[in-house]
């Protein structure tokens, strides 16, 4: 290997995939076979970038040569930057040196488009298949997943991938069409809608007989841009709703954007990263998948936009107050969930510990509950009732007085954009 | 108050609950090492650990709490974190005291303090899982050198074997100097003597393309940075700086 010039490939190739967000590596049930090389599902995070993101897979491009010209896309045709390419070989041989090393779980491979989708995905499922067959490699592989590629090479593709993608890129269509007028929304759902019945039917045949191989266990993820475009949370968190419901996808990512290119239809160079809506985003998201809450609970044509100042289940609980206070010594898990400043774990332990004898604040403080936030929602196994009949109003001033979030805290200065 | 001086032994631990039990003690204090008879202090037992006794109380608890309960205690004692015996045989007393199993009861200090001590333990395995960094040495074994701020070696064995079945690693925690040593068969603890050669000092030994993937690994990380959204609060709460010399990207 030429030190020189791979290490020129993987800053370019490794620069120009980092603004793809999944990091995911767990999920998936691959195990050491044959004292081979390795396993997947736990999600370990390797290392963490100076922005403060997990690092977990060796997340690359094959190539960030494109026919593209995608205006959010640093990769784009009319993009003056230095292009370069790994080989099949390159790669393999850079995700065995890194796992074994155990600098990451194993591979994230996504490509700019060579020639047509096609020509480069069979590319994509050779660096799997080698990993696979030649090297017996059990750790995580990651492939993108290049919209308009034949169901065969999909096929192909989940037989030796953990999880497979398909990017959005814009929330809705009228966005696509925006700033990829060449991409077209039906070509990404495509392949979406094959891989989601491929998945189940495998996942059928796996349940008859052990023997039959995994179909990308780790499922189908997606990611959108944020900020790009204008579309409101209530239409970014609808399309993510659309696609969990319809297409069994196991997660939605999204990416602030990050002003790149200079270009009249894209926020200006100097535009910060929304972060923080971005981090409501996730929040919200994780209200869907795992607190039970509807989308429209969360954002809804009287407030289609989440709020920034504070989360968006204490949010929901201040648009709500009528379902509180809740005793935590009576009320079912779900509605638990459902309070400000109490997490799935310590949620958990409250219906555990109740059954021992009834819980005062002491307790669940030490439980782990953010009684900041939670003392105003409650009742519990002691005198004192915090609520006192405020309002909303005063209830979230008392909450923001107390506390601060850490995004607001340390980035003063993007306050003023919104 | 009596104090109760034991060796550090899980076995002395369980031991010394046998005496609390037989002399019918209230106030106790747990305290590793050697007993000094010169000491001032009255009510004063040496515990001398015994196989037998201990043995009664394992099965006492046994009895009381589930397999997965009593190896959390296990594994609680084993991390050797500073003056939480006595949390542990608050918590082995309640365990005894108690009617039914207590292992679910949060509103209990001891049964919370332990499922923290098990959340502290699990983290620091975690982190040396992610970031333990292998080098590899001219006899093809990968080497890491650490320092948990746990006993957590034992509890790596497993996920390392599971994953690098086709290599040798060597992992040795430089603070408590012992190690965990795979040699394409199975697992073993060493000892090494580095009068001979130092552990900081073992680049001489390294094959020829560890410093290429070493380097390639350092800008990899650099590449990945995405300086407009620096986040240097969160970075090192993710990664804080006393792992920092033993992870390549960070050197």
């Amino acid at each position: 290997m030429n030190e020189e010039r791979i290490t020129e490939k993987l800053n370019i190739l490794a620069d120009a995939a980092k603004y793809d967000v999944s990091c995911a590596s767990s999920g998936s049930k691959r195990k050491n076979q044959n004292k081979g090389l390795g396993n997947a599902s736990n999600g370990i995070c390797h290392t963490y970038t100076e922005d403060g993101r997990c690092v977990s897979l060796l997340k690359i491009l094959l190539t960030n040569h494109c026919i593209f010209d995608c205006a959010y896309c640093v990769s784009r045709s009319s993009n003056d930057i230095k292009r370069a390419a790994f080989t099949v070989q390159e790669v393999v041989d850079l995700t065995i040196n890194f796992y074994r090393r155990n600098y990451i779980e194993g591979l994230f491979l996504s490509s700019g488009i060579f020639k047509d989708a096609d020509f480069t995905m069979e590319r994509l499922v050779r660096v799997a298949k080698k990993l696979r067959t030649e090297h017996n490699f059990n750790g995580y592989i990651h492939l993108k997943s290049i919209p308009g590629a034949s169901d065969e090479l999909m096929r192909e593709a989940g037989l030796y991938a953990d999880r497979l993608s398909v990017n959005l890129e814009m929330p809705t269509e009228a966005g696509l069409k925006l700033l990829a007028p060449e991409k077209n929304r039906q070509e990404m759902i495509k392949p979406m809608g094959f891989l989601k019945n491929e998945i189940i039917q495998r996942t059928e045949e796996k349940a008859l007989f052990k023997k039959a191989p995994m179909f990308a266990p780790a499922g189908q993820s997606t990611q959108v841009i944020i900020g790009a475009t204008p579309e409101t949370d209530q239409q970014v968190l609808q399309t993510a709703d659309h696609f969990y419901r319809n297409f069994n996808l196991r997660r939605v990512y999204y990416s602030g954007y990050v002003p790149v290119l200079s270009d009249s239809r894209l926020p200006a160079l100097n535009t910060s990263v929304p972060m923080v809506r971005e981090n409501r985003l996730y929040q919200a998201d994780w209200l869907m998948r795992n607190y039970g809450f509807h989308v429209n609970e969360i954002v809804n044509e009287r407030a289609p936009h989440l709020d920034l100042d504070v989360d968006p289940k204490l949010s929901w609980s201040l648009r709500n107050l009528h379902v509180f206070p809740i005793d935590v010594n009576k009320a079912d898990l779900q509605l638990i969930l459902r309070v400000p400043g109490i997490g799935l774990l310590s949620a958990q332990k409250i219906v555990s510990a109740r059954k021992f004898g009834k819980l005062n604040w002491d307790q669940l403080k030490k439980i782990g509950v953010a009684l900041n936030r939670a003392r105003y929602f409650i009742t519990c196994n002691s005198t004192s009732f915090e609520r006192r009949d405020l309002t909303a109003m005063s209830i979230k001033q008392f909450i923001l007085s107390t506390s601060q979030s850490k995004y607001l805290k340390n980035s003063v200065t993007q306050l003023g954009l919104f | 108050m009596t104090t109760l001086v034991y060796d550090g032994s899980f076995e002395g631990l369980l031991t010394a609950v046998f005496e609390i039990y037989e002399h019918k003690l209230q106030h106790v204090k747990m305290q590793r090492g050697e007993w000094l008879s010169t000491a001032l202090f009255e009510n004063v037992i040496e515990v001398v650990t015994d196989d037998k006794r201990a043995g009664r109380v394992l099965q006492g608890l046994q009895q009381k709490l589930s397999t997965g309960g009593l190896q959390r205690l296990y594994a609680a004692h084993m991390a050797d974190i500073e003056n939480e015996d006595g949390n542990l045989v608050g918590y082995i007393r309640y365990a005894f005291d108690a009617k039914q199993n207590i292992e679910e009861d949060y509103g209990n200090r001891y049964v919370l303090r332990l499922a923290e001590l098990m959340r502290m333990i699990r983290r620091e395995k975690h982190r040396m899982e992610a970031f333990i960094r292998f080098q590899k040495l001219k006899d093809e074994t990968f080497y890491a050198a650490i320092e948990p701020d746990f006993n957590v070696l034992p509890l790596l064995s497993r996920h390392f074997k599971n994953r690098y079945a086709d290599q040798k690693w060597l992992i040795y925690d430089m603070r408590r100097n012992y190690g965990l040593f795979y040699d394409l068969h199975q697992v073993d603890f060493i000892v090494l003597d580095f009068a001979i050669s130092k552990p900081d000092n073992v680049i001489s030994t390294y094959t020829e393309d560890e410093g290429l993937y070493q380097n390639l690994w350092k800008n990899y990380f650099k590449s990945v940075n995405i300086p407009a959204r620096k986040n240097t609060k969160l970075h090192m709460r993710h990664i804080p700086k006393r792992y920092w010399r033993f992870l390549t990207e960070k050197i």
